[in-house]
């Protein structure tokens, strides 16, 4: 080579590091490809094997997971003719629409409960993290290891204790119980993680506020929440992700009114048979919030990640 | 514009003591310059001015009014912060605004304001540009600009030029004096470099270790150091301190430096004991009249004059001597030492002893 440059990777490094993305990515990639087109199948594809890579596209998964469906007789099918596309796909097994399931209802809880506990965990801990870099707290240390502490085991060891609580002040299954459950799981991470951000905001900013004639808390959300953004959009991503894909908890605390997707998606596989379709078809609705907060996000978390590493 | 009194501020840190009863007082209009070395208390003593920091005592007035327990929001004082400190998520436009929008000045006051700082500073093409990809003067104008643009009663400035380079520096600190003769408002300036506070300031206020070694005009500083820290801290090649053991009456107009008499100014203090003999560089002479003798050990020529070292009984001196007289290194030399000008201190505790030169300077100090 005639020009060597030590900063500069040379073209077979960069023919390297692309390859490993790339096999990277299809490795993540090629499992949620598959449940979204087993969406989109009938369920005779979806179980078919060799596995079907071309078939024919159906919306059968989606209808069948947003609604009920009854078997009828010949002569009340003949008697009601389907009056719209969604009714033609369900006649096909000699049956009629009966009402519309509960997933809305559950994604719905997903996304109260979900961005809700996000929000406070966010709101909280930026809160929390200011007055740690800030001011002057006695045992601040302490208090900072004690909150990491809660950290070190998994949250579902302590799902007993958890469960006979709630039964006691009536938040089993109750939106509420969710959020403060998920923002007391997350609350420690988004004060660690927010710890850090607003570390490397220098104080000056906000003197410069003060002498501008703004208060302590004007200055707090005019000057430090703005330059803070980054960080708070990738600790918000990591709090909803957490929430969203809760399993455990979800399966043990909530059954009715305040069931969350997560649990609520296995239970299509008891109603009507092995219905893979309408299972994928959840699991493709279920991921787009999040992809779409994270796309949203992303700039931010690109830089939240490397945040700090470089002195500006 | 207003007059700034401080009355024996005082700042702790837990054990550590920033600030010793330090009193001072900043005249109405005056560009005051905070001197010192790093760690002296004189950053510390901007902020407890500016609010950023609460004195645990004493007492400050703006314009006759207490202010050493208000918030910054209160006091009606700018600083301008030694990394600028511009709100990064703003363009210049909005970081002028800032201080006047918290006012509730209203928009269109706030427009024809803003424009005309900007003219004043030569900034008004760069309005609207973000503040990220402004080079380091524009920055430090734009610093300026939030400073100037509420009319302030007073501006503290925290070494604002420390973060330019050295060609740009000299140039931003005469727009700078020139910029306070205009507005002709009360500035504090903290620096550690003696050649700006001499150049730009009206006053100065050198401190060490945390306490006040003297208050003064520039030239009472240079000619009347209070202290052999300040004649030592002032000066490039500072004060010559020959050292010897001796005593001076009170009224004595001489000394006895190893058996010669050397005159000195009259005597208003009586010392015995170590004392020190102060003398600038530019008030040695080169004589052959001279008893007191030393060897020349080297010379930097500095175009209209130059600096000789020499060695002497009481140790190095160095003589800045017109550059066409003849030096050459390893001749032994006589000296004299212009009486008018000499500062005797008291080795002991560092003090200048008092007499006709300096007691107008030291009773104030």
């Amino acid at each position: 080579m005639s020009s060597f440059s030590v900063t500069e990777p040379s073209n077979r490094a960069k023919w390297f590091a692309g390859t490993l993305v790339i096999v990277y990515a299809l490795v993540t990639m090629v499992p949620l490809a598959w449940i979204m087109l087993t969406g989109f199948k009938s369920p005779s594809d979806a179980i078919s094997y060799p596995p079907k890579v071309l078939f024919e596209p159906t919306l059968e998964g989606y209808v069948n997971l947003f609604t009920t469906r009854t078997r009828q007789t010949p002569e009340f099918l003949d008697a009601n003719p389907p009056q719209t596309w969604y009714e033609e796909i369900v006649r096909e097994y000699d049956m009629v629409i009966a009402g519309p399931s509960k997933f809305g209802e559950r994604f719905l809880n997903s996304v109260i409960i979900g961005f809700g506990s996000t929000f406070l965990s966010i709101f909280l801990g930026t809160l929390s993290a200011y007055a740690f870099s800030r001011f002057k707290i006695p045992f601040a240390d302490d208090l900072l290891f004690f909150i990491l502490s809660t950290r070190m085991m998994p949250p579902i060891a302590v799902a007993i204790p958890i469960f006979l609580m709630y039964r006691q002040l009536g938040l089993s299954d109750t939106h509420l119980g969710m959020i403060l459950l998920y923002t007391g799981v997350n609350i420690s991470l988004a004060v660690w993680l927010l710890k850090g951000f607003i570390d490397e905001i220098p104080l000056e900013y906000e003197e410069a506020a003060l002498i501008d004639g703004y208060t302590r808390f004007q200055a707090f959300y005019k000057v430090v929440l703005p330059q803070a953004a980054t960080g708070i959009a990738s600790t918000a991503i990591f709090c909803l992700i957490f929430a969203w894909n809760e399993y455990a908890f979800a399966v043990l605390l909530t059954s009715g009114t305040a069931q969350t997707a997560p649990p609520f998606i296995p239970t299509i596989i008891g109603v009507g048979g092995l219905d893979w379709p309408a299972v994928a078809a959840g699991a493709t609705i279920f991921l787009l919030p999040v992809m779409i907060f994270t796309i949203l996000l992303r700039k931010h978390l690109l830089r939240g990640i490397t945040f700090g590493a470089v002195r500006k | 514009m207003a007059q700034i009194i401080i009355k024996n501020i005082r700042k702790e840190f837990g054990d550590f003591t920033a600030v010793r009863e330090s009193s001072f007082t900043i005249e109405d209009g005056e560009f005051f310059m905070l001197l010192g070395p790093s760690g002296c208390g004189k950053t510390t003593t901007l902020r407890m001015i500016a609010g950023l920091e609460l004195p645990t005592s004493g007492e400050i007035y703006l314009d006759g009014e207490e202010i050493s327990q208000l918030p910054p929001s209160k006091r009606d004082i700018a600083f301008v912060f030694q990394m600028f400190a511009l709100y990064p998520h703003l363009n210049v436009r909005k970081n002028l605004s800032y201080p006047l929008v918290s006012q509730g000045m209203a928009r269109a006051d706030v427009k024809s304001k803003v424009e005309e700082v900007a003219g004043i500073l030569g900034i008004r093409d760069i309005l609207n540009r973000p503040v990220g990809g402004l080079s380091g003067g524009d920055r430090q104008r734009v610093a300026l600009g939030r400073a100037i643009v509420r009319e302030p009663k007073a501006f503290m400035m925290d070494e604002p030029l420390g973060a330019l380079d050295a060609e740009f520096r000299e140039h931003m600190s005469e727009e700078l004096r020139a910029l306070h003769d205009r507005m002709n408002a009360t500035t504090v300036y903290v620096t550690h470099d003696q050649l700006e506070a001499m150049q730009m300031g009206d006053k100065i206020v050198v401190m060490n270790n945390a306490v006040v070694e003297q208050f003064g005009t520039p030239q009472q500083i240079y000619d009347k150091p209070a202290s052999m820290f300040v004649a030592d801290f002032i000066g490039s090649p500072s004060m010559n301190f020959l050292r010897f053991d001796g005593s001076v009456a009170e009224g004595a107009e001489s000394v006895d430096l190893n058996g010669l008499k050397m005159g000195v100014p009259r005597q208003m203090q009586g010392a015995s004991g170590p004392l020190v003999f102060g003398v600038r560089p530019e008030h040695v002479a080169l004589s052959d009249a001279g008893d007191y003798r030393g060897e020349v050990l080297a010379s930097e020529y500095l175009g209209t004059t130059q600096i000789i070292t020499l060695d002497t009984p009481n140790g190095e001196l160095k003589a800045r001597i017109d550059s066409t007289q003849v030096a050459t290194v390893g001749e032994k030399v006589g000296l004299s030492f212009e009486a008018p000008k000499i500062t005797l201190f008291d080795e002991a505790n560092g003090r200048a002893l008092r007499s006709h030169l300096n007691h107008e300077v030291l009773v104030n100090g």
